[in-house]
């Protein structure tokens, strides 16, 4: 008969090989749902073997049931009450859980202090260190996303400051390591820095960068979370931490290259500040259409092809648009949907909500696949979307978006544009497409637009 | 016990195979997955678990109770909230299948 040790370390073995197979199964969309399913069940017998085996005197077990308890259903029930249009904020939330929960062990095992060797004690500060700047960096990133914060704070010399924060965290860190066991006060001033470094390094990045950051804080909790694995002898933690922090590191690369930024460049730039200079360029107006018109080009086109944005999510328009297609199609016309990579506030945020509106994966096209059709299409009907499709992003070397691989909706015959307003889009960017002769402009809200459009185009027909 | 060379072996195997499971994810599901790699760091909570059940004195025993909660709150939203997205993907496969 094993002993509970054993139980428990093969119950981390079978973690291990659930959330791989896990992972793999979500690569599909078939599978997608078995996979996580499968993760669950390897968390699920990781959790109740470590519950039933670890040994811990009861008061302790009765902290742990409690604390799981109450940490558990806050998280179930924001969770199941969540708008698909919340999800990436309610993404860092959880991923900031996950950063700090790791900070929390390393700071147990550097209060306790005991009689660890050197390496053990390093890593535990690394990724306390790590966890720390993901937790509370996320947690900046929920409250831009939630709209809690909605400046970006800079200000000058403010790398500089930044950079004097690392350099003094990173010096307790030193001083607490070397100094093992080191006093309670160096261990809380070095979280504290820590902490204030994740706040500081994330005010100043802006709305639209934030998929990029939250990817990454998703990598670097992965990291914490692997580290402190090692700390505690703890083989689950340390193979799904690192699987983690190396697709999360690989899906940052992909989210930064989509926006043809570099990473270094989405943290440290302040993007933005140079953008009125660059938009002085553009000349024109805009001209605006009337839903009935809009309706009526719409109705007789041969090929439409849906640019969805955030002003979409914003709106919570993916069922009236799908509508809205459902009924073009109805009318013959063809109906493709292009998804920009970092549409939205995170990639694949488009593919969520057009696949809670029941919108079939064929009708869907992404970047590469759909912009040779642009030129095939009567009409480019652009929804809350912007910067990726700005022309600009091609031809103006002064503009700051230059080089981003854009939706090419500037070729299409006609182009409708569905805007709020004539202001500027997230990166405070003027769009050279809304100026373009063939385009017009219908403002409004996405939801309100699209039953005008509904109504315009049963009128047409 | 994990020796430390064998911790490194385990690092570099995990490191690769994160790698390669995520490079075959198409786009549209980068969303869904960035919350279920999330959810997977969720097992933060037996590390967290294991140093609250072995806290000695009640300074440790707060942070591991906070970390503790932090963990189950990573795990249990993360998975809600991963669940919940690629059941839509389900419904729009099925819908697809009938039409």
């Amino acid at each position: 008969m094993p002993n509970g040790s054993t139980l428990t370390q093969l119950s981390y073995l079978a973690a291990a090989f659930l959330f791989i197979v896990g992972l793999k199964r979500m690569s599909s969309p078939v599978t997608a749902v078995s996979g996580v399913r499968w993760a669950g069940v390897g968390m699920l017998l990781a959790t109740i073997a470590t519950l039933v085996f670890m040994g811990a005197p009861a008061t302790n077990l009765v902290l742990v049931v409690i604390a799981i308890a109450s940490g558990g259903a806050l998280a179930w029930v924001s969770g199941k009450r969540v708008a698909m249009t919340d999800m990436p904020q309610m993404i860092a939330l959880y991923n900031g859980m996950g950063g700090g929960a790791a900070a929390a062990i390393a700071a147990v095992q550097l209060y306790r202090g005991g009689e660890p060797g050197i390496v053990h004690v390093t890593i535990a500060a690394v990724g306390g260190f790590i966890g720390s700047v993901s937790f509370s960096g996320s947690l900046i990133a929920f409250a831009k996303l939630q709209g809690l914060i909605t400046k970006s704070v800079r200000f000058a010399g403010q790398r500089l400051l930044n950079l004097a924060v690392l350099v003094i965290t990173l010096g307790l860190g030193i001083a607490m390591v070397s100094a093992h066991p080191a006093g309670p006060l160096v261990i809380s001033l070095f979280f504290v820095f820590a902490l204030v470094l994740g706040i500081a390094m994330t005010l100043p990045i802006g709305g639209a960068d934030m998929p990029v950051v939250i990817s990454l804080y998703n990598a670097l909790t992965g990291l914490a979370v692997g580290f402190e694995g090692f700390v505690l002898d703890n083989a689950a933690m340390i193979i799904a931490g690192t699987v983690v922090g190396a697709a999360g590191t690989l899906l940052t690369q992909l989210m930064a290259k989509a926006m043809n930024r570099s990473l270094a460049n989405v943290l440290f730039s302040n993007f933005g500040e140079g953008a009125a200079a660059g938009a002085g360029a553009i000349t024109g107006t805009q001209k605006a259409i009337e839903a009935s018109d809009a309706g009526v080009m719409l109705a007789f086109s041969q090929k439409v092809i849906v640019v969805p944005g955030y002003g979409m999510a914003v709106a919570q328009a993916q069922h009236k648009v799908w509508e809205l297609c459902q009924l073009l199609i109805e009318h013959g016309v063809t109906v493709r949907f292009a998804i920009h990579p970092v549409a939205g506030r995170m990639p694949g945020h488009m593919n969520v909500l057009l696949a809670e509106a029941g919108v079939p994966y064929e009708l869907i096209a992404d970047l590469d696949e759909i912009n040779a059709e642009f030129d095939t299409a009567d009409v480019a009907l652009i929804i809350g979307a912007n910067d990726v499709v700005n022309p600009d992003a091609r031809a103006n070397r002064a503009s700051p978006i230059y080089g981003m691989p854009i939706l090419n909706a500037d070729k299409a015959k006609n182009v409708i544009v569905v805007k709020r307003g004539q202001g500027q889009g997230f990166s405070g960017i003027d769009n050279a497409l809304f100026v373009l002769d063939q385009t017009r402009m219908l403002y409004g809200d996405a939801q309100a637009a699209m039953s005008q459009l509904i109504q315009a185009v049963k009128a047409a027909g | 016990m994990i020796d430390g060379v064998i911790a490194l072996y385990i690092f570099m195997l995990a490191a690769f195979t994160g790698y390669e499971v995520i490079s075959r994810v198409p786009v549209i599901l980068h969303t869904p997955l960035m919350s279920g790699s999330n959810f997977v760091h969720g097992i933060v909570l037996v590390g967290a678990m294991v140093a609250l059940g072995t806290a000695d004195n009640t300074l440790v025993r707060v942070i591991g109770f906070i970390g503790v909660m932090l963990a189950a709150g990573n795990a249990v939203g993360g998975y809600v909230v991963t669940e919940r997205m690629l059941r839509m993907f389900v419904t729009a496969g099925r819908k697809k299948g009938q039409g």
